[in-house]
């Protein structure tokens, strides 16, 4: 009987030992995902959470943050909190667009120009090449300003900057394990091409995506924040991190901290989630090794 | 033997380079023309149609695509850049390069203080590994990536600015000075006109942009160097070194940062079009007058000339700044030209 | 002829996360100014950890936990750092396994000589660059090839260099870890013949480091089996082959197959090495030892003096003194 009990409870320990993180890395995963996960309950039960309707004056233009007013009201009177957490939204929602549109294209072109390769693929490369060296951010300034304002064009701006990033990883790696003997032998057994490219390549490409991922989203709140702080992307009275931002700018010199600093504290907040998250995932999946 | 293979490289390098330079121009040519109406986007979208028709003639927008290209390109090459649309119609070259200083010295500025400061700290993390300087240097890696620049920027102005009152908030310069102006780089020309209320003016406006943009930078830095000095630190040749008894820190200085050294000036080419942006970022949050608060202004004022200018020029910086940072790369690194 | 290092009873462990590795578990050791010894052993036996802690080197996590290296009256496991440095090179030198990464691949070959020299010892320009050209002569370089860097090199002439940074400054000792094991059979032997020409021409004790025996067997005046961070068996190189009184060195000396012998089965020693991290608290080899008797579980033997200058650690020789 002693001996039952004695090893139930070393592995009940020992089991809550394994969820607890132990290395530095998992440490920053889970931060970095409860960072995320928190956003993300903000966006969805928005309604729910803030005190306030956000695009509507509710009080006093620039009222400190007092028990009626929490982080205080901007310059239109409007509450500071409940846009914050209306802006949750629009950073998840534009963010996860913009991942999902460059992830699935950037991945689908990089695996097609790796497979098909010769003239199609160099061409492909080089031009993706060119966009990948292109600072970011002014080509989204010059798409969304020529696209014009709206959830979708910001997207597809910003998309259109990580596109490449994909397209690279995919085609490198298509292009290493075109050359690799299981595919050799695949071929040998008699595979069509089509099932050559999604049996034995497409689940080797995907285990290095999440890093890329997670860095490609937080990367993607800044630009995000960046495009609306320029005051494109969003059409105004949109509750926005970026915006809001901005729009708290001008009132610094009085002294006046409390539109910007809140806002530009969700984007960090996001992004350093964002980051957390792939740098944990990095270690785990690349540990550094000790001899 | 070795001057002779490094004048291979940098020939076969500008030769690889001249088509990239022909596709950023085509997709910036593309973007202004295609992803939307740009004359409607100057004129707000709700002017007559004779109008819109007469602006396109005037721009020459109504011929075919291929030939609007390659009539920009001629243009391009004798250094014209179009005029801008608004404002008395300054050639976009002279715009740009009134411009062009301010973002000159801001880049620079920034982009030294954020090497030293990487590389400083990542030197010290990697050399005491495991420790608690360790982890707090890797938490400053990862923390600086997610800063967004307009936010710590406005932290420092309040800061600094507001509440301690010690530095400007805006500007390239005080307001009320009138520096001689040289070369544009107003801290240069402060030093050779010998004027020194500006060049301390100009030196004051000068700190809080660079440290923002310097700090956001620098994490890269101090990640790069922390990973690639632990690893070459593992490295026989290391053990070698203090085998034969060289003292510490020329094993860590001459063998150690010199090797790390190669992957870090990669990324800084690799960086550059991230400094690019975050000047943007940096010039609009502190009025700083420097091209990319050109770029912003005349997208608020429509000036589509201008903005394509200014965007094409960004593009052949770029260009010609990964073609440098190749060729200093081969420089230092023999394995590459051999 | 004098003692020129000895150690007693050194310990050296790793403090690693899965345990403590007991690398080396007290060691006694030592040699004559002039003499070769071979330190033979297989893959964790703790030759490599005993080779770097001759001259502090160990990587951390390890560390030298007992013990004493005794040189020249200086115990340099206890000396400060800066001591050891100034003996670095000078009077103790190392050189280690792979030409491809134990030089600064941005360096070019002669400023690696230089660099060694200039630190240690007050030269001009003109004097320094006069003794690497006689250095890179004396190792078979030609001395115009010091101005190249090392991916130009193949593997010998790396490690050629490797010798020359090895006697640059004229140590008393040189310890060379598994110097020739990433090199091919050939290479193999005209680096043999050259670090025995110059033992000779500087006088140089030399231990050196291998998990082959017969190639150690060339060189070597005396050989050091290591097991399982002990030394046991330390015996003239002769003699050694001859006798090979432990029942380990028994068991590798007889698994060499027999090149005259047609019909032959493989014979080898059954199980595997230690666990080094909890080491049987016997004589080590007790669990694969085909002598072994219940006391060998029971007790760790001490190095027994079998003859004059022959060493075995076993309880089989305790009292076969002769």
């Amino acid at each position: 009987m002693i001996d039952v009990k004695y090893s139930l409870s070393k592995h009940i320990v020992s089991g809550i030992r394994a969820i607890f993180p132990r290395r530095t890395a998992e440490y920053f995963a889970l931060i970095g995902l409860i960072l995320i996960l928190s956003i993300i309950v903000m966006a969805i039960f928005a309604p729910l959470i803030a005190p306030y309707n956000p695009i509507k004056k509710v009080g006093d233009i620039l009222e400190r943050p007092s028990n009626k007013f929490i982080l205080g009201t901007d310059g239109l009177g409007r509450d500071i909190l409940s846009r914050i957490i209306f802006g949750a939204r629009t950073a998840i929602l534009v963010t996860f667009l913009a991942i999902s549109i460059s992830l699935s294209v950037g991945v689908f072109l990089g695996l097609l120009s790796g497979y098909i390769g010769g003239k199609f693929d160099s061409v492909f490369s080089l031009i993706m090449d060119a966009v990948y060296s292109f600072p970011g951010l002014i080509l989204a300034i010059v798409l969304t300003a020529m696209l014009g304002p709206g959830i979708v064009n910001t997207a597809i701006a910003i998309a259109v900057i990580y596109t490449p990033t994909y397209f690279r990883m995919v085609r490198g790696l298509v292009l290493s394990l075109k050359e690799s003997l299981f595919v050799e032998a695949a071929r040998a057994i008699g595979a069509r091409d089509r099932t050559i490219v999604f049996k034995y390549i497409f689940p080797n490409v995907i285990s290095s995506v999440p890093i890329v991922l997670s860095l490609n989203a937080a990367d993607a709140v800044l630009t995000l924040a960046a495009l609306s702080f320029l005051g494109l992307g969003l059409p105004a009275p949109t509750p926005d991190w970026g915006f809001d931002l901005k729009a708290g700018h001008a009132y610094l010199a009085a002294k006046i901290w409390w539109p910007s600093t809140f806002p530009g504290l969700m984007i960090v907040i996001l992004t350093l989630g964002f980051s957390l998250l792939g740098e944990g995932i990095n270690e785990l999946l690349n540990p550094e090794l000790r001899r | 033997m070795r001057m002779a293979s490094l004048k291979v490289y940098i020939v076969r390098r500008i030769l690889l380079a001249i088509p990239m330079v022909f596709i950023l121009l085509g997709i910036v040519f593309l973007i202004m023309r295609v992803a939307g109406d740009p004359v409607s986007a100057i004129l707000g979208g709700h002017a007559p149609q004779e109008q819109i028709q007469q602006i396109k003639e005037q721009l020459g927008l109504n011929r075919p695509l291929l030939i609007q290209f390659f009539d920009y390109l001629g243009q391009l090459l004798r250094g014209n850049l179009g005029r801008s649309l608004i404002w008395g119609q300054r050639p976009v070259i002279n715009e740009i390069w009134d411009h062009f200083p301010a973002t000159l010295e801001l880049s620079v500025c920034s982009f030294i203080i954020s090497v030293i400061i990487g590389i400083f700290t990542g030197m010290i993390a990697a050399t005491h590994p495991n420790k608690p300087l360790d982890h707090t240097f890797r938490l400053y890696g990862i923390i600086t990536y997610g800063l967004f620049i307009p936010w710590i920027g406005i932290m420092f102005q309040l800061l600094f600015g507001v509440y301690l009152g010690l530095l400007p908030i805006g500007g390239r310069i005080g307001t009320l000075m009138e520096p001689k102006i040289i070369t544009g780089l107003y801290i240069l020309d402060g030093l050779l006109t010998l004027d020194f209320d500006s060049l301390a003016s100009a030196i004051k406006h000068l700190i809080l942009p660079s440290l923002t943009l310097g700090i956001y930078l620098s994490g890269i830095y101090t990640r790069l160097t922390r990973t690639h000095l632990m690893e070459i630190l593992e490295k026989d040749f290391i053990k070698a070194a203090r085998a034969r008894g060289l003292p510490e820190k020329v094993v860590i200085y001459r063998h150690g940062l010199k090797n790390a050294f190669i992957p870090i000036l990669t990324m800084m080419g690799l960086q550059f079009a991230l400094l690019l942006v975050g000047a943007v970022l940096t010039e609009i949050t502190f009025s700083w007058p420097g091209m990319g608060s050109l770029l912003f202004e005349r997208i608020t004022y429509r000036d589509f000339t201008t903005v394509q200018g200014t965007v094409v020029f960004f593009a052949l910086i770029v260009v010609t700044v990964n073609l440098l940072v190749d060729i200093v790369y081969a420089y230092i690194d023999p394995r590459i030209r051999y | 002829m004098q003692t020129l290092l000895e150690v007693r009873n050194l310990k050296v462990y790793y403090y690693l996360e899965d345990g403590i590795v007991k690398a080396v578990d007290g060691v006694n050791f030592f040699i004559r100014k002039g003499e070769t010894v071979g330190l033979v052993g297989e893959s964790g036996s703790g030759k490599s950890t005993f080779g770097l802690s001759l001259l502090r080197l160990v990587p951390t996590p390890g560390k030298i936990v007992g013990g004493q290296i005794l040189f020249n009256g200086t115990d340099l496991a206890r000396v400060e750092e800066r001591r050891i440095r100034l003996l670095r090179g000078k009077r103790i030198s190392m050189v280690f396994q792979d030409p491809m990464t134990s030089l600064n691949p941005l360096m070019r070959i002669e400023e690696h000589l230089m660099e060694t020299i200039r630190i240690q010892e007050r030269l001009t320009q003109k004097e320094a660059e006069r003794r690497v050209k006689t250095l890179l002569s004396e190792v078979g370089i030609p001395p115009e090839r010091g101005k190249d860097y090392p991916h130009q090199f193949s593997g010998g002439m790396r490690q050629r260099v490797g010798i020359a940074l090895g006697i640059a400054l004229n140590p008393d000792l040189l310890i060379a870890d598994e110097f020739t094991s990433a090199l091919d059979v050939i290479v193999q032997f005209q680096i043999l013949s050259l670090m025995k020409k110059l033992r000779a021409s500087h006088n140089m004790a030399m231990i050196f480091i291998s998990h082959d025996i017969s190639l150690v067997s060339e060189i070597a005046d005396k050989i050091a089996l290591m097991y399982a961070g002990q030394i046991v068996e330390f015996a003239p190189a002769v003699a050694f082959f001859e006798e090979h009184l432990h029942p380990y060195s028994r068991g590798l000396l007889d698994s060499v197959p027999n090149i005259e012998l047609s019909d032959q089965t493989l014979s080898y020693i059954p199980g595997m090495p230690p666990d080094l991290i909890n080491p049987p608290s016997g004589c080590r080899f007790y669990p694969r030892c085909p002598e072994a008797e219940d006391k060998c579980r029971e007790k760790d033997p001490p190095l027994i003096e079998v003859k004059p200058e022959y060493w075995v650690k076993c309880f089989k020789y305790e009292r076969k003194r002769r």
